[in-house]
């Protein structure tokens, strides 16, 4: 009884006593409610309107989300709790002046602390999953993506594929399933970004910098991805998929996009123009 | 002068031990000179205020317990009015329009803002209109 | 003559000079009282608030519906871009440290003008004449500036961005820059050369403080903006390679830079506001500040830190240490926090009465709260990566402008009487209040759920989208609540103009502002109250009230009734 008075400006008139007392009970229990209704959920923590994730690493961060989210409901409730009760509670009734406190020195000093221990834990959490996430784990794939205004290139090195599209054609990055796929990403102008939502992931593709980053997606699946950053005129289009394909299906298609290259090498007298477009600006008026 | 001084070398002790842990940690130039610069920006006046606050009496502002009266005599001399700014900025306006449409605009530029300047400072001495 | 002061003869000195001053137009060219400044500024920053209000509306008009060709691609990045622009360069920064802030520290302090009053006069005009060549961009061959408002090279350079568009943009900054730091420079020094004797600093009002540690990042911040630009001038025009690759740049210095201006700014833009509020606050409890001392802790904390969390703005680049990042943005949680309670502390036991400033106030509590968490999100790398430059941030940051604006609009409400002499109409101002508050949360809380269903930011069309188009219905219903709110504020300026005088003190204020004439006469003090607490006029008003528990408050020394 006497703890929970501590926290209560001094000097309380003796009268007051037990009717602040039960208001302050009152207080908790609103407080403990968002807690209680969690645990109830037990297994079940809603997405909160995030997407789970369809990497390793996107499901962490998808958990790092959810862990970030009901801390910030907890302390968004309490103090939106707070700053409800003292505005209906102590609403101008009268012409009274009053009692003029200015300063709660352990109260203030346990409003600093508790942040300071919270924002350490939040700390720990996300050092734990931006560790994972920024490995360089070891990879038998290997793709680099460009980007460029306004398309993507997606390129196989060593297995003689090339993937572009544009605006209108959006192009499609294949990748195998359960396996460690290493993304070496680049820009050939100005900075774009490499945003796949269901990987819960972007990075810039800057000019001059070589960003890499591993992806190990956990279920087959197109995914759609999105230039992030603006780009210019036709940002808004840059628009490009992601298709996981188990690992058969990736070989198979590594091997006929080769052959396809080969055949247009081999047709055409114009070495390489098929496989690695030099990109254009598309013209003003683009649908 | 006093809690000015402390303010501003706090400050800059502060933007100091950041920007040792930052350089020692990253070794990246641009954030650290930032930073360095910063740093530099409140020991410069905060330790010409400490300077002068150790040879001086507080002044009434600085003292709790002072009356008005303590602090009558001249606060400082205040222009009423004067055209003087309006020129001035009117002469950066069009030196930086000469950046975007040409660099004859630097004439009617810097033109004002050298009157302005001369103007301005004759006022200065003068103590200007009202 | 230049006017010499000295306390006991000012009332016959400045009868004499409001006979004699100019008027009309040529007392807004040629004044240097820091209260028609500070008049010009507010005007000046509202008008650019409906500005780039109207840029907000047609923003949104275009997103209503996917697919949809109300402006052309070209034009919608012109939108956003001067949308931006136009709201932190020229409306809530001015706002916040040329507009209130002028008016009020130095009748705060008791001081008779800003320490420079002609530098603060340039300041104005500088501010002027930079929004004009920013928004001339529109009339120019190629438009306004499309590359967002932070221009990120090289994207800004001239070979993707040719036109005058992008260098009438900065060219307006340059000026809008130097007038921010001649600010700047006038308020500090202000603040620590012309307090009224036994104003300590510690007696200061947290406005005043917080104004303080404003300047002071002014200073460490806009000369770093303006270098860049200057930088980013000569790579478009002289040929120098700073920011592009081609040439042995690098594209991310540019970032490194701006950002190192743009965090301190996000709190240049902030911390006024939250003196603002705590002002509004303690004087609609009617009681101190809680926690004074901690609350100026809090807000020298927030400025120490603010110069070194720039790069949470570019945890996507790849290029910055992570950790040092994360762990100074987060750190700026907890004096955010302290000061979160302590506005709670104040009216804690108080006596809150609900006038349009206070439900502004209030407002502001609410949505900067939201905004507060949700920054802490984007302070954890992995967090960032997922929600960067989606409408998640745009939500974020949105949030906090929008808390910002109705702390800035309590304010107007708070003090504009105590500037014009008139208070506005209460029903109008709290109508105005719910259709902000309420439109706000309408607008910003679908953005959030926008971007975590991946929709990015500055995309001017977007498919079909199942998940996407009922948020963005909302969305746009929220900004048309939010523009109606600032229809009701036009309207009440208006409706109310000269009805209801305000007396000197309509609020029972606590700060010297309240001791003085509505408006404040030219030099701003008939006479001066004792100083002994940091709410000199509240101890005059009310002796036997006071909350430090030493001194003698409330003994006049200079009296002399005011000259009508
Ligand atoms: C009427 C209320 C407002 C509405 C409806 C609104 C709407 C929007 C929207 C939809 C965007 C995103 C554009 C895009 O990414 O495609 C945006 C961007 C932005 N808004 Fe607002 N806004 C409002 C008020 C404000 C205020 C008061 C401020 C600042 C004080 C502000 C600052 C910004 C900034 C800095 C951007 C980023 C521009 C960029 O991406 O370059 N807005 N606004
Ligand atoms: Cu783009
Ligand atoms: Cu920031």
């Amino acid at each position: 009884m006497s703890k929970v008075f501590r926290v209560e400006p001094p000097a309380l008139p003796p009268q007051g006593v037990s009717v602040r007392t039960r208001r302050w009970r009152r207080v908790r229990r609103l407080a403990a409610l968002p807690i209680a209704a969690l645990a109830l959920a037990g297994c079940t923590i809603p997405s909160f309107g995030a997407s789970p994730g369809a990497t390793t690493s996107s499901k962490s961060v998808f958990d790092l989300w959810q862990g970030f989210t009901i801390g910030a409901i907890i302390v968004g409730g309490i103090t939106t709790v707070l700053i409800v009760w003292a505005v209906f509670r102590y609403r101008r009734k009268g012409d009274n002046i009053p009692k003029q406190s200015q300063y709660h020195v352990p109260l203030e000093l346990t409003y600093t602390i508790i942040p300071v221990i919270i924002v350490l834990g939040l700390f720990a959490a996300t050092l734990v999953v931006e560790n994972k996430e920024v490995a360089n784990p070891k990879t038998n794939v290997t793709i680099n993506a460009n980007a460029f205004q306004w398309g993507w290139k997606f390129t196989y090195p060593g297995q003689n594929v090339v993937v572009v599209g544009q605006t209108t054609q959006d192009p499609e990055m294949v990748m195998p399933v359960n396996e460690n796929v290493h993304i070496n990403l680049t820009s050939s102008d100005v900075i774009h970004g490499f945003y796949v939502h269901a990987f819960n992931f972007s990075r810039y593709a800057l000019p001059g910098v070589l960003n890499q980053f591993t992806f190990r997606a956990v279920n087959t699946g197109t995914y759609d991805g999105q230039c992030t950053q603006l780009c210019g005129l036709y940002h808004s289009l840059m628009w490009f998929r992601v298709k996981v394909v188990t690992d058969s299906q990736y070989t198979t298609w590594l091997k006929s996009k080769a052959n396809a290259a080969a055949a247009a090498a081999e047709s055409a007298a114009t070495n390489q123009q098929t496989s690695s477009v030099v990109p254009t600006k598309p013209t003003e008026g683009n649908s | 002068m006093r809690n000015e001084a402390k303010l501003l070398l706090s400050l800059g002790s502060f933007f100091g031990l950041m920007v040792a842990v930052y350089w020692f940690w990253s070794h990246e130039n641009a954030g650290s000179v930032m930073m360095f610069c910063g740093m530099l920006l409140c020991f410069l006046p905060g330790s010409y205020y400490y300077f002068w606050s150790r040879r001086m009496k507080p002044r009434a502002e600085d003292d709790p317990n002072a009356t008005q009266a303590s602090g009558a005599g001249i606060v400082g001399t205040f222009p009423g009015t004067s055209i003087w700014p309006f020129t001035l900025g009117m002469g950066a306006f069009f030196v930086v329009l000469a950046l975007v449409f040409g660099i004859w605009l630097l004439i009617p530029g810097l033109g004002l803002a050298f009157w302005a300047i001369i103007g301005g400072t004759a006022e200065g001495r003068r103590g200007g209109p009202h | 003559m230049t006017d010499v002061l000295d306390p006991p003869s000012v009332a016959e000195r400045h009868e004499h000079h409001e006979e004699h001053g100019p008027t009309g137009i040529l007392k807004w060219l040629t004044s240097t009282d820091h209260k028609v400044i500070g008049m010009s500024y507010t005007v000046t920053s509202i008008v650019m608030l409906v500005i780039g209000g109207a840029f907000a509306e047609l923003i949104r008009a275009q997103l209503t519906t996917p697919n949809n060709n109300l402006v052309s691609l070209a034009q919608y990045n012109e939108l956003f871009t001067m949308h931006g622009s136009v709201m932190i360069y020229l409306f809530m920064g001015p706002f916040a440290f040329g507009a209130l802030a002028n008016v009020i520290v130095p009748i705060q302090i008791g001081a008779p003008d800003m320490a420079f009053p002609r530098l603060n006069a340039l300041s104005y005009w500088l501010y002027l004449t930079g929004a004009i060549t920013m928004l001339s961009g529109f009339f120019v061959a190629g438009g306004a500036a499309n590359f967002g408002w932070v221009a990120y090279a090289p994207l800004s350079n001239s070979v993707n961005t040719p036109g005058a568009g992008a260098d009438l943009w900065i060219g307006g900054l340059l000026l809008t820059g130097f007038s921010a730091i001649f600010t700047g420079v006038n308020i500090t020094a202000t603040i620590f050369y012309l307090r009224a004797p036994g104003m300590t600093m510690f007696r200061m009002p947290i406005f005043t403080w917080n104004m303080l540690i404003t300047a002071i990042l002014i200073l460490l911040a806009f000369p770093v903006l303006t270098a860049g630009l200057i930088m980013l001038y000569c790579d478009r025009h002289f040929g120098t390679h700073i920011f592009s690759v081609a040439g042995g740049g690098v594209p991310v210095l540019w970032q490194n830079i701006f950002w190192f201006w743009g965090h301190p700014e996000v709190y240049i833009l902030a911390l006024p506001v939250f003196g603002m509020v705590t002002e509004i606050i303690a004087v609609f409890s009617r009681k101190p500040v809680f926690g004074y001392k901690g609350m100026i802790f809090a807000t020298i904390t927030i400025g120490a830190l603010s110069l070194g969390v720039w790069a949470h703005h570019m945890f996507t680049t790849g290029t910055v240490l992570l950790p040092f990042f994360s762990i100074m943005s987060l750190l700026i949680a907890v004096p955010t926090g302290i000061k979160m309670f302590n506005w709670i502390g104040t009216m804690w036991r108080g006596e809150v009465w609900f006038s349009t400033a206070m439900l502004m106030a209030l407002g502001f509590l609410f949505t900067f709260l939201i905004g507060g968490l949700t920054g802490i999100y984007l302070a954890s790398p992995p967090l960032d990566f997922f929600t960067h430059d989606t409408y998640f941030v745009v939500a974020h940051f949105h949030s906090v402008v929008m808390a910002l604006m109705m702390g800035g609009m309590g304010a107007l409400y708070y003090w504009g009487p105590k500037m014009t002499g008139y208070l506005l109409n209460e029903k109008i101002g709290k109508a105005q209040f719910w259709l902000l508050f309420i439109g706000t949360q309408v607008f910003t809380f679908p953005m959030y759920l926008l971007g975590l269903k991946g929709m990015p930011r500055r995309i001017g069309i977007y498919p079909n989208h199942p998940a996407w188009q009922n948020l963005n219905d909302w969305a746009t219903v929220g900004a048309i609540m939010i523009g109606l709110s600032s229809v009701c504020f036009l309207v009440n300026i208006m409706y109310s103009w000269k009805k209801y005088p305000a007396g000197d003190n309509p609020w029972d204020g606590h700060t010297l502002e309240w001791f003085t004439t509505s408006p404040p006469p030219h030099h701003n003090f008939y006479r001066l109250p004792q100083i002994r607490s940091e709410r000199p006029t509240w101890d005059y008003n009310h002796p036997g009230h006071s909350a430090a528990a030493h001194g003698h408050a409330g003994e006049v020394l200079i009296e002399k009734e005011p000259v009508s």
